[in-house]
């Protein structure tokens, strides 16, 4: 087959625009193959941007805008082999599927990762059960690659303000943007108690920046595509690779299989919006369809390394939530603009908590303050009736509520995967991505421990009655409901790991399948663990530090 | 494995075999513009008296307007007719509404894919057993659901009095349920979908609805 392209990369999300980005800087032609429509830029003038992203609640939250629509693409879920084929099918991690991927519809928190967390079997210890790994890189590695990755997609924060914050060679491209009412009062009440909420690192123009406006505040934020493209979605690394002239963007074109043999890849064959099948011949193949996609693509493909699709990773998610007497008006500004990382580091008091639950030690994750904004979700959790209207007025929920989701740490473990389920198929008729998943004991531990912590903020902040709960619920019943087994975090890592030895990992610290070395992985997959941090500006990082090396030779 | 549109495809089993055709074939002209409809796209006569109580026992108009008032059963009707419109009346356009600055985007409706309009076809209609809709099983549209769900409320629903309307609401809550979603969506959504008419749903929350290209000031995010 002869090479069309210099490379094809699959999937245009953070990781494949920050591939193509790289690749075509550095002389190469590509082509970008997404899966989903595009939004996001004028394919035959990239300096233009689309303006089809909108402050409309039905189009985002219930008309599947961003896709995947679940029922041309359901995914299915069960907790364990015991369950049987799946108890779900349906809506399962639903990150976007459109040119721009998981950044189109993130809240833009781009936090880097500590420095530990790229050592952590060696920084902290095994624990039993979970398959902790060190990554094949450093902090150090990477710093030089999260500094450009902030540079790119134009990240807002103070570098002074986190304490626990790993170092960092200068200062964040913008200043932090004007800090939510809620975030303000829930930041004094977290100091009260010894925590250290700082204004988090947000993909968020706070001022002009790379020829996109500064964020107006319009509070439709996280699950939103940006109307005016303040948001650092994947449409600056785009813009630039398109503006080369050496990058093609075919949206609506499915990728059925990567075509390999002895141990190399020769091109794709994919679906376009006519229906038909083609074929791509292409020097390598980066794949960068997310932790769902990309092991999904492999099977598909008949590739075979026994770690493909294990050790899947979510956040695990604790909520904490408070009735406060104030009206806190969360859908003015951007979604979330604080946090704090306390509980991402062990103390004497946790490492202490951990040895009377029978653990080594456990960590939390990042914590961020908000509140929800939005009348049609409220209204539905409202009763229907004489009261409706009553309660609506009084808005406990969306003028009242505040609290803090921790993104909590996920240990690795063998027997959490995803695998192409054995009888549903997406609308194309190829078997769907089944997510086999339950928390380790880390995890229900860590959470109890610092939701109680949580809650106590939320007393001090002033709150009528606070609540807490995680997603997953492990024992929840509701499969499709507010205590579903089915973790909401979109946040999934670790499917297709890397490392050095190839009998303990799908790739090398360079990405490269260790099978098929001229097949490159740029999303999360690839993370050996998945930190208490937002994956996005990492895999970015990741994608830039191996598109480099890549891209450098000949 | 057989699906329920809209209802998050629950592995549970129906107890009712979908049917072969819609009971009912929309007679209705389609129209051409994605304006409120000035007739029932979908629902005869009989059913748009029917939703139209059950509108107004689950939001009642009080000292402000109810979901009547608001337009909420033609945003339904609007949603299970989104094919009488040209492009469908499934998403909004962008960027902006023209209530805050900027032009009327969201009236222009966006054009479906091939594959979005199947997907909204079979959600909307059911497989009808089309092949080419049941690549994971048969699916029960939404408007069979709807039909079902009207006949269970009664057809004299709309003349008996708000006791035994709420009575019969109760009683079938699955599709109290999935009306009272499509009820919520149409009160407090973008008007351009049908409801909110003048607002009525944001007003009365004190909710802007969407603030672009305005947005909101610094100030306005952090102070009271």
């Amino acid at each position: 087959m002869t090479n069309d392209f210099d490379a094809v990369i699959i999937g245009s999300g953070p990781g494949g625009s920050t591939a193509a980005d790289v690749l075509t800087a550095a002389g190469w032609s590509v082509l970008i193959l997404e899966k989903g429509r595009n939004h996001l830029i004028n394919l035959e003038d990239p300096s233009k941007l689309a303006e089809d992203f909108s402050n409309d609640e039905i189009k985002f939250m219930y008309r599947h805008f961003l896709g995947p629509d679940p029922l041309l693409e359901p995914k299915t879920f069960r907790r364990s082999p015991e369950d049987g084929d799946h108890i779900h099918v349906g809506e399962v991690n639903s990150i976007p599927t459109t040119v721009g991927g998981g950044g189109t519809h993130a809240d833009g928190k781009t936090p880097r990762f500590l420095e530990e967390d790229f050592e952590l079997l060696t920084a902290r210890g095994p624990i039993e059960g979970a398959a902790l790994a060190d990554w094949p890189l450093t902090y150090a590695d990477m710093e030089p690659c999260y500094a450009e990755a902030e540079r790119l997609i134009g990240v807002s924060g103070d570098a002074e303000a986190n304490p626990f914050a790993a170092w960092r060679s200068g200062p964040y491209p913008m200043p932090p943007g004007a800090p939510m009412y809620g975030a303000v009062l829930s930041s004094a009440a977290a100091e009260q108690h010894g925590l250290h909420p700082y204004p988090g690192p947000t993909a968020a123009n706070s001022v002009p920046y790379d020829g996109r406006p500064a964020c107006n505040n319009c509070g439709f934020c996280a699950f939103y595509g940006c109307p005016i493209h303040a948001k650092g979605d994947p449409v600056a690394s785009l813009r630039r690779a398109l503006m080369t002239g050496r990058a093609e963007l075919r949206p609506e074109t499915f990728v059925s299989r990567i075509l390999h043999a002895n141990g190399r890849a020769t091109g794709v064959e994919c679906i376009g919006p006519d229906g038909q099948p083609t074929t791509v011949g292409a020097g390598h193949v980066i794949l960068a369809a997310g932790a769902f996609e990309t092991p999904r693509l492999l099977l598909l493909s008949g590739f075979e390394h026994p770690l493909i699709g294990r050790h899947l990773m979510f956040h695990f998610q604790t909520f904490a939530f408070g009735k406060m007497p104030m009206r806190l008006h969360p859908q003015k500004g951007r979604a979330v603009t604080h946090m704090h990382d306390d509980h991402l580091v062990p103390d004497a008091d946790s490492m202490a908590a951990a040895r009377e639950a029978g653990l080594p030690w456990f960590k939390g994750g990042m914590v961020e303050h908000g509140g929800p904004a939005h009348p049609i979700i409220e209204a539905q959790l409202a009763p229907w009736g004489s009261l409706h209207k009553q309660i609506m007025r009084q808005s406990d929920m969306r003028e009242h509520l505040w609290g803090f989701t921790m993104q909590g740490e996920d240990m690795p473990q063998f027997i959490n995967q995803v695998d192409l389920d054995p009888s549903i198929r997406d609308v194309r008729g190829f078997p769907v991505i089944r997510a086999t998943y339950q928390p380790h004991r880390h995890e229900l531990v860590a959470s109890d421990y610092y939701a109680k912590k949580l809650l106590a903020v939320l007393e001090t902040m002033g709150a009528e009655w606070a609540i807490s709960h995680t997603s997953p619920n492990p024992d929840g019943s509701d499969v499709a409901g507010f205590d579903s087994p089915i973790s909401q975090s979109r946040h999934v890592a670790g499917t297709a790991r890397m490392g050095t030895d190839p009998k303990t990992s799908v790739c090398d610290e360079w990405g490269r399948m260790h099978d098929a070395p001229n097949v490159v992985i740029a999303d999360s997959s690839l993370f050996p663990t998945a930190a208490g941090y937002g994956p996005t500006l990492t895999l970015v990082a990741l994608a830039i530090r191996n598109m480099r090396a890549l891209g450098s030779k000949p | 494995m057989r699906h329920y549109a809209d209802r998050g495809n629950q592995p549970k089993q129906p107890t009712k075999q979908p049917t072969k055709q819609p009971t009912k074939q929309p007679t209705k002209q389609p129209t051409k513009s994605c304006s409120v409809p000035a007739m029932a796209m979908f629902f005869s006569d009989e059913e748009m008296r029917v939703i139209t109580a059950a509108c107004a026992i689950l939001i009642p108009a009080d000292e402000d307007p109810g979901a009547v008032e608001a337009g909420v059963p033609d945003y339904i009707d609007g949603f299970l007719g989104a094919f009488s419109f040209d492009p469908p009346r499934i998403w909004a356009g962008g960027a902006t509404s023209g209530r805050f600055g900027g032009r009327p985007g969201f009236a222009s409706f966006h054009r479906l894919t091939a594959i979005d309009e199947l997907a909204w076809r079979t959600r909307i209609e059911g497989s009808l057993g089309r092949p080419e809709r049941e690549w994971n099983g048969p699916v029960v549209g939404l408007q069979e659901l709807y039909r079902d769900g009207l006949v269970a409320l009664g057809p004299d629903f709309a003349d008996v009095d708000s006791t035994e309307q709420e009575r019969r609401l109760r009683a079938n809550r699955e599709f109290t349920g999935l009306l009272y979603d499509h009820v919520c969506q149409g009160m407090y959504g973008a008007p351009e979908y049908g409801g909110n008419r003048d607002l009525v749903g944001w007003r009365y929350i004190d909710f802007a609805g969407d603030v672009q290209p305005r947005g909101y000031s610094d100030e306005e995010v952090s102070q009271p």
